[in-house]
């Protein structure tokens, strides 16, 4: 009984070894210390094009205006009520942004809303800018507040009102608010890529 | 959810879904009612209270945000009986007509005389942008410089 019971024992710990050879064939089971295979990078060129595609989407332009007072809408016509920056872009004395927009979007009173909700500095006016312009004043620690390529790729791609572009909520209408062309995933991954290969920016 | 927060000097707790407007609230659970409902889309401010000091469009503020926060309505910007100088020069001044909306402008105008202590007609234009379907703007626009002008030699 004894010596039937030692051959059952190494007869399961075989078939264990199949099993688990099978399930993790490149040595990435569990207790392995090899990394998982990334992806490859997007290529720059096409990084930088989904980069820019949400970018310059009105969810993002509407509040890098040109002027002093925000943008709003499908539209992105003029903000309502003479809406304006004040001193430090979020607003007037009695009319800050604060006012009306919350840290969460509203979707009973279709205010929009995300973490510190305020306008983009004159210097980050984007506006009328084309993509590539844009990038230039992305890069430019004059008018980027002096941020390294790292703090960008970081406000880009973790602040929460950055990303508030691709959960906008729904307008007063209850009609959802378009989106960026891009996943935010796939967002994410262009800005990390184009950032890695060196933060080109095409000749256009 | 719980919120608890201090309206008008006075401690509150509520049991309430956490994205009720606190314009509901206020009205409904605490029964002040000289907020008023206007729009429910934060665009004519009607419902304007104070959040810390600060002029907030309470039909959509959800309450979860009030937690520990010090609210004003409009039923106690004034202290006892002693009126606030937005109150005392909105009587003198007899503004209100239908009344609806007075609330919503003095709550805005009392959050911008503490920022703004004289203001220009230009602040005023800027700063105070609620409706009044009566319209007495131009009333209102006397009564906040005169609001301004009693606030500065309560001083």
């Amino acid at each position: 009984m004894k010596k039937a019971n030692h051959y059952y024992l190494i007869a399961m710990l075989l078939l264990g070894v199949l099993v688990f050879g099978f399930a993790y064939p490149d040595g990435q089971g569990e207790g392995s210390t090899a990394a998982p295979a990334a992806e490859a990078p997007m290529p720059a060129a096409a990084a930088f094009d989904q980069m820019m595609a949400v970018l310059t989407h009105k969810r993002c332009v509407n509040c890098h205006p040109a002027g002093d007072r925000p943008h709003q809408g499908e539209d992105s016509h003029l903000h309502h009520f003479g809406v304006q920056r004040g001193e430090t872009g979020h607003g007037l004395a009695a009319l800050q942004c604060s006012t009306c927009h919350q840290e969460t979007n509203n979707n009973i009173s279709g205010v929009p809303g995300a973490p510190h909700w305020h306008l983009a500095p004159r210097s980050m006016a984007w506006e009328g800018l084309s993509r590539t312009e844009i990038a230039a004043s992305m890069l430019d620690p004059a008018r980027n507040g002096g941020r390294s390529l790292e703090e960008i790729v970081h406000h880009l791609t973790e602040d929460a009102l950055v990303l508030w572009a691709f959960e906008p909520g729904v307008d007063d209408e209850g009609n959802p608010r378009e989106k960026p062309p891009v996943s935010k995933a796939d967002y994410i991954q262009a800005v990390k890529d184009w950032a890695a290969a060196g933060a080109q920016i095409p000749n256009e | 959810m719980q919120v608890s927060f201090n309206i008008n000097g006075t401690p509150q707790r509520v049991e309430v879904e956490e994205h009720t407007p606190l314009l509901w609230v206020i009205r409904d659970i605490l029964d002040l009612k000289g907020t008023k409902f206007g729009c429910g889309k934060a665009a004519c401010g009607a419902c304007t209270i104070h959040v810390d000091g600060e002029a907030v469009r309470s039909c959509s503020f959800p309450v979860q945000f009030a937690e520990g926060k010090n609210i004003t309505t409009i039923e106690g910007l004034g202290t006892g009986d002693a009126l606030h100088p937005v109150q005392q020069a909105w009587i003198e001044e007899v503004v209100p007509q239908c009344g609806y909306c007075q609330p919503g402008f003095m709550m805005a105008t009392a959050a911008m005389l503490e920022k703004i202590p004289n203001p220009t007609d230009e602040d005023i234009d800027n700063n105070i942008v609620n409706v009044c379907r009566c319209a007495t703007y131009y009333r209102m626009r006397k009564a906040i410089h005169r609001a301004a002008e009693i606030k500065s030699a309560n001083l």
